[in-house]
């Protein structure tokens, strides 16, 4: 399968690969890790004019960790999120839930930009980023701005991205030290997307619930985050009742399409099961 | 199109040629510089047949493009044995543990196995099951490809004593 022709340019900062993104617009792609790009390529799903490889700029592969703020440039590798000590410190869900993508190989090269700027349901690191409330930092021609992942995601493959910008960074507050986090996913194999997946932080004051937050993927065209699910289990002591009620009130938001990997009420049935999992690992980490 | 230069160290050697843009390096590998140790199973990134060694990472051939590789070092399964023909701890123990039955998926394997093992010289068979969890073999179970990969992890690491 040969991708169709395109022109390649590899820009070195993040301005002039706005540029190219702007004078290219409508026909430029970024191209990050290439590994949700490539395939759809050899399908001919995508056609670009113009590809604008973002290896060589510097200052979107870094990852900073200021107290509890946490900024991760775009073209930071899944690998490098496993291996990051600061991150396994102050976030370890983003370690747990890179170790559930794809395979090794794939985790080399594809990236978190790459990854949440895709717009495919079937990504895991959108659910993540809405959980945690981040923050995407857009550039592009008039300047950067930035767009909460809750608000970032329209439809499978529609961003609120406009096609002259690009993703420098991610932004968010880290999970205060105590909390637990899970990520729990079903596939049918390795290297394959969520069945159904759920990930969940959450912080306890005592016996008590203290905050929560949870997250869905691939189980609608866009990733979920479960507000009413998260507020079902703030203020309980996360008994049976309160679990199940944030399970129904997860399942209620849930629209999958029925695929390989099932028919829909099989995959919100799916997604329940693991809410109620991810709650459970997330409550035995916290103290 | 037009056609672009790409330079990159394959296997210790320089190497420069022109292609298009939208080259894999796959195709480069196989078509222009004849290696074809690396093969295309399922040009779709799943099944890892076509696995190279980038500047230091495991990654899949079929999945690059050419152009993305520009200044890079790449070694494939024919850079992995001794220039004087001496195979290889891994290829030794793949031959003599039955790490492979047709041998397609061997090449990709082993070139992950040789990576695998400098990230992790002393791996669990668990860590080597998932280590190698993108390739995939149609032929041998995996047993005695974790069985060869142990074999290999041991044998290096004795030699490593000895040096
Ligand atoms: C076999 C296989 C299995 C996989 N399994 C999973 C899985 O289980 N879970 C999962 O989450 N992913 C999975 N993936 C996808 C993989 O994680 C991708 O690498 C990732 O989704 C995209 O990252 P990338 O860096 O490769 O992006 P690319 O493929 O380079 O880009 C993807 C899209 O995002 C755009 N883009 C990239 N970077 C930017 C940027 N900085 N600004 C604006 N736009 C940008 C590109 O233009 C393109 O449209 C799998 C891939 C394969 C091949
Ligand atoms: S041919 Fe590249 S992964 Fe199968
Ligand atoms: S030996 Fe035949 S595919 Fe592995």
């Amino acid at each position: 399968m040969i991708p169709g022709s395109f022109d390649y340019h590899r820009p070195t900062s993040v301005d002039e690969a706005v540029g190219l993104l702007a004078g290219h617009a409508g026909n430029a792609l970024i191209l990050a890790g290439g590994h949700s790009l490539i395939p759809m390529m050899k399908l001919r799903m995508a056609m670009p004019e113009h590809l604008i490889d973002i290896q060589d700029i510097a200052s979107l592969s870094s990852i900073e960790v200021s107290g509890p703020q946490i900024e991760i440039g775009a073209n930071v590798t899944q690998a490098e999120l496993i291996a990051s000590e600061d991150l396994e410190q102050h976030c370890p869900i983003l370690r747990e839930t890179s170790l559930q993508i794809a395979d090794p190989q794939i985790r080399n090269v594809g990236t978190l930009g790459g990854n949440v700027a895709n717009g495919d349901p079937g990504n895991d690191m959108p659910a993540i980023m809405q959980l945690l409330d981040a923050t995407y930092v857009l550039s592009g021609p008039d300047g950067s701005r930035e767009v909460k992942a809750r608000d970032f995601y329209e439809a499978a493959y529609f961003t609120t991205r406009d096609e002259a910008e690009m993703l420098t960074s991610i932004r968010f507050t880290a999970p205060p030290a105590g909390h637990g986090s899970s990520y729990m996913k079903q596939k049918r194999k390795i290297g394959d997307y969520a069945t159904a997946a759920a990930g969940v932080v959450l912080t306890m004051s005592g016996d008590t619930c203290a905050s929560a937050s949870i997250g869905l993927t691939n189980v609608a065209d866009t990733p979920l985050w479960a507000e009413d699910a998260s507020n079902a289990l703030i203020g309980t002591t996360l008994d049976d009742a309160a679990v199940s009620a944030a399970v129904d009130a997860a399942k209620a938001i849930t629209d999958p399409a029925a695929d390989g990997r099932g028919p829909a009420e099989y995959r919100t049935h799916v997604a329940g099961i693991m809410v109620q999992r991810a709650i459970q690992a997330a409550h035995q980490r916290a103290n | 199109m037009s056609k672009i230069d790409v330079k990159m160290t394959v296997n210790g050697k320089a190497v420069e040629t022109k292609t298009e843009p939208r080259t894999l390096l796959i195709h480069l590998l196989r078509e222009d510089l004849n290696l074809t140790g690396p093969h295309i199973g399922c040009d779709t990134s799943h099944c890892g047949a076509c696995t190279v060694d980038l500047n230091g990472k495991s990654v899949k051939s079929c999945t690059v493009f050419a152009a993305q590789a520009e200044g890079a070092e790449i070694t494939t399964i024919e850079g992995i044995a001794k220039p004087d023909g001496t195979l290889h701890a891994l290829q030794e123990a793949f031959r003599q543990h039955h790490g492979l039955q047709c041998g397609f998926c061997t090449p990709g394997m082993i070139t992950r196995a040789y990576r695998l093992l400098q990230e992790n010289p002393n791996p669990t068979e668990e860590e080597i099951r998932y280590g190698i969890s993108g390739n995939l073999c149609r032929c041998t179970g995996y047993q005695n490809i974790v069985k060869s990969i142990q074999a290999a992890a041991e044998e290096l690491s004795v030699k490593e004593a000895a040096e």
